[in-house]
């Protein structure tokens, strides 16, 4: 049990800050559950927009490395997500890109599929239920008769925390598992980690979901691909193999398999297996290892039955994939 | 934070709250104070937006729940939900009885740890430590610190026990994922059963104690009386809230009801008329767009009767109802509207912005009687009836639940094989932001006066203007982005429509 940090004179100084995300990391850190008191006796917050009111004012006013641990969660998505990621990253000795979308996009990543101009159209111009006659989209700057307002700009694609600074620790999962988190939280404040390494993934198994999942393969082919709303999966068996697309493959270990345990496939939140590289490529060849098909004309037969591939095997890793972003317009 | 090159204009000082704080999600406040240092406008920005209507097209439609619970680490029971619904309607499937009692079990438990949160981790810092408290206190772990570690360890019991009937029913404790077009992907154990009955068991205990502490801490002390009645927190738009089909308030399902700001129905709609009745305004200056009546039009940021202003609030919703659907929130109903408005029978409306939080409260109740209620079903725990499997060919949709922060709708059109075309999908936090806006603008009006130096805590009385709403700006800046375009002049923050 973590009481206080040895050799230290004064609690951590830990910040949490989101970027373009959803707050369920922010949320998976109260799923620790009562250890959040122990880590109240050894840790002052210092900055966390969620649940605290420090503003940004004051984290200017730290000094450069007063932080010592900064949990970074969301993609980077705008001008703003940048600017705080350099401020946090300068003010931090450690930073930890936190969750599935600042270490790998995440599901907003989805977005790079798209092309990224004439997307205004669709929101502030033909949404049913849009009332907007005068044509009207938001800008960076207007002016007003009391003074400018801004916006930041949005950027073309959603980034990596590491595409933009330097990252020390990442932490996959979508949210990360409270038993992984809190052996992070246990590692930092024993002084157990060095404060810096280049993205080293923490809080995350070693091998891949099908380690830790409770279903059975029975070394069978896949016959056809299955919607998984359009038919009851057989339990106890692999998914996959019954023609459920599942990521399971190719996704590094560590959530312990929940959302198989609740008989959905998994999609890969945790990010690609130790050395995989690109997530997609690797599901691509797990998968096509397995088909029935005999034949090239059969095996393209087969592949035609998954709905989106691009956008299920890469459900939360475009940005770190080598699609990453389609630069053109698909027009 | 953007590194402002932007000046006030001559004459006037700005004052800017970045980011704002405890809540879901980014924004930031610009006040303008005139040379007599009184608020000449004030204006709360979203600045982020994500993209998932655009983002979801091309997706499979039963990927749709999975996909948008990821709008709201927060509150993704609610987008699953609405999400789901959306995907019955578009395969035209009928539930069965089981898979119609486990979404809704689910969704209640889901709402009173939802509820829990905002109220102690996000709210109460401002009641139980005080708006001018220092803000290194100013939360959650200061609560704690105040009540005592035995009320700190309910709280966190009951965050962390709605996470593990979350895990049982959805796999993932924080995002679960097992609501499908037709039903849920896994029914429940006679042993999973209990224990939600025992954890549905704890939340109502929970809801009364937090009912009776809101009673004793809040309401019991006359400075915090006096402010939750004061005319800056204090202004009349209309109410929106689902119904049953005997107009009391349920949070899964139901048909839309809204009253004006005496309580007339304005008017009441099934899922997929949604867009006959509400429609969005643009404005240059945020990247979230503005809902309002059609009934009305759009009259600009201006509240009552004669305004297309509405709002989706707890506080609304208990307005909107005729009565809660549960006995003990009854009671409770009854006497917030007697405190309020003098009449009991929740006829005449309220319209103090912070008494939102007492509403909140006493739907807490509400969700977790009906919690026990639907746990103790006998067909909860039915092995076969779980789901059904469509077999309709797909096409469009809309789902609707109460988001504990207001109605979401999801809309859907899909193409033959199901895949996505057009998501719209209008959230909770989004329906109320004009009032938002007006909220705090009012708030900053009555707080900052002339003559009076500007201190933190002034500051954070503005920020409790919003916090009231349990705002997420996670997922109202759910919709599409892009490159916007280079400068325009509008005259006056607030342009005439």
């Amino acid at each position: 049990m973590v009481r206080s940090t040895p050799g230290r004179a004064s609690p951590l100084k830990v910040a949490m800050y989101w970027a373009s995300s959803c707050g369920g990391c922010d949320i998976s850190l109260l799923e620790i559950g009562p250890r959040l008191l122990q880590l109240m006796d050894m840790a002052d917050v210092v900055f966390w927009p969620c649940a605290t009111d420090f503003k940004y004012a004051d984290v200017a006013g730290y000094a450069d490395g007063y932080i010592d641990v900064c949990l970074f969660n969301g993609g980077i998505r705008s001008t703003e997500h940048e600017e705080v990621a350099r401020l946090l990253r300068a003010k931090s000795r450690t930073l930890v890109a936190y969750g599935a979308c600042a270490s790998e996009g995440g599901i907003p990543a989805l977005a790079n599929l798209s092309p990224p101009n004439g997307l205004f159209e669709t929101v502030y111009g033909s949404n049913p239920s849009l009332h907007n006659p005068s044509h009207i989209v938001p800008q960076t700057r207007v002016a007003t008769e009391f003074g400018e307002l801004e916006l930041p700009r949005q950027l073309d694609h959603v980034l990596r925390l590491r595409d933009v600074v330097e990252v020390d620790y990442v932490i996959p999962g979508c949210p990360p598992q409270a038993d992984q988190v809190w052996s992070v939280i246990e590692l930092v404040a024993s002084g157990g980690v060095p404060a810096r390494n280049r993205a080293l993934k923490v809080g995350c198994g070693h091998k891949s979901v099908c380690d830790e999942c409770p279903r059975e393969k029975r070394r069978m082919k896949i016959d056809s691909f299955k919607r998984p709303h359009l038919a009851i999966p057989e339990a106890g068996w692999c998914l996959l193999e019954q023609g459920f697309v599942c990521s399971g493959p190719a996704t590094r270990s560590g959530c312990g398999a929940l959302c198989i345990t609740a008989g959905q496939a998994c999609r890969g939140c945790y990010g690609p297996t130790a050395g995989a590289g690109d997530q997609g490529l690797a599901l691509v060849t797990a998968i096509g290892s397995n088909l029935a098909a005999r034949d090239e004309a059969r095996a393209r037969e087969q592949v035609a039955e998954i709905a989106d591939p691009a956008g299920t095997f890469y459900r939360f890793s475009v940005a770190g994939s080598l699609l990453h972003g389609r630069r053109e317009p698909l027009q | 934070m953007t590194t402002s090159h932007a000046a006030a204009a001559p004459g006037y000082r700005r004052v800017r709250i970045d980011p704002v704080t405890r809540l879901e999600g980014h924004g930031k406040i610009d006040i303008f104070l005139d040379e007599a240092g009184e608020v000449a406008d004030c204006c709360f920005q979203v600045p982020e937006l994500r993209g998932f209507e655009r983002f979801c097209q091309g997706r499979p439609v039963e990927e749709m729940p999975r996909i948008t619970a990821r709008i709201c680490g927060v509150c993704p029971e609610a987008h699953m939900m609405a999400a789901a619904k959306a995907c019955d309607a578009v395969y035209r499937v009928t539930l069965p009885l089981t898979a119609r009692l486990l979404r809704e079990l689910q969704y209640s438990i889901f709402f009173v740890t939802d509820h829990a949160t905002h109220f102690y981790a996000l709210a109460a810092p401002d009641f139980i430590l005080g708006p001018d408290a220092s803000p290194a206190d100013r939360n959650l772990l200061g609560i704690i610190r105040k009540l005592g570690v035995e009320v700190g360890s309910k709280v966190i019991q009951c965050r962390q026990w709605g996470h593990e009937a979350a895990a049982i029913f959805g796999g993932k404790p924080v995002i679960p994922v097992n609501a499908i077009p037709g039903g849920m992907s896994k029914p429940i154990t006679g042993d999973e059963r209990r224990r939600l009955e025992e954890i549905a068991a704890f939340q109502l205990e929970f809801a009364k104690f937090t009912l009776k502490l809101f009673h004793d801490v809040v309401l019991g002390n006359p400075a915090y009386l006096d402010l939750i009645l004061s005319g800056p927190y204090y202004h009349e738009t209309h109410s929106m809230g689902l119904v049953d089909e005997r107009n009391r308030l349920n949070f899964y399902d139901g048909q839309v009801r809204v009253v004006d700001i005496q309580g007339f129905e304005v008017c009441k709609y099934a899922p997929r008329d949604y867009s006959k009745h509400i429609a969005e305004h643009v404005e240059p200056w945020t990247y979230l767009k503005f809902p309002f009546l059609t009934a009305i039009g759009w009259k600009g940021f201006v509240d009552g009767q004669a305004s297309g202003v509405y709002r989706a609030t707890p506080q609304s919703r208990l307005n909107a109802a005729d009565s809660m659907a549960t006995p003990l929130a009854q009671e409770a109903y009854e006497e917030y509207f007697e405190r309020l408005t003098g009449d009991a029978s929740g006829r005449r409306m309220v319209h103090h912005t912070l008494a939102i939080h007492w509403a909140r409260v006493i739907e807490m109740v509400q969700a977790a009687e009906r919690a026990l209620e639907l746990v103790r079903h006998p067909e909860i725990a039915n092995p076969e009836k779980y789901r059904v499997v469509p077999t309709e060919p797909p096409g469009e949709g809309v789902g609707i639940v109460e988001a504990p922060r207001g109605t979401l709708t999801h809309h859907y059109v899909t193409d033959e094989n199901g895949l996505v075309r057009k998501a719209n999908l209008i959230v909770g936090t989004t329906n109320n932001h004009a009032a938002i806006c007006l909220s705090i603008k009012k708030a900053a009006q009555g707080v900052i006066r002339r003559g009076v130096p500007l201190t933190e805590g002034m500051l954070n009385r503005i920020e409790m203007a919003f916090r009231a709403y349990d705002p997420c700006f996670g997922c109202a800046t759910h919709g599409v982005f892009g490159r916007p375009p280079l400068q325009i002049r509008v005259h006056g923050a607030v342009p005439e429509v």
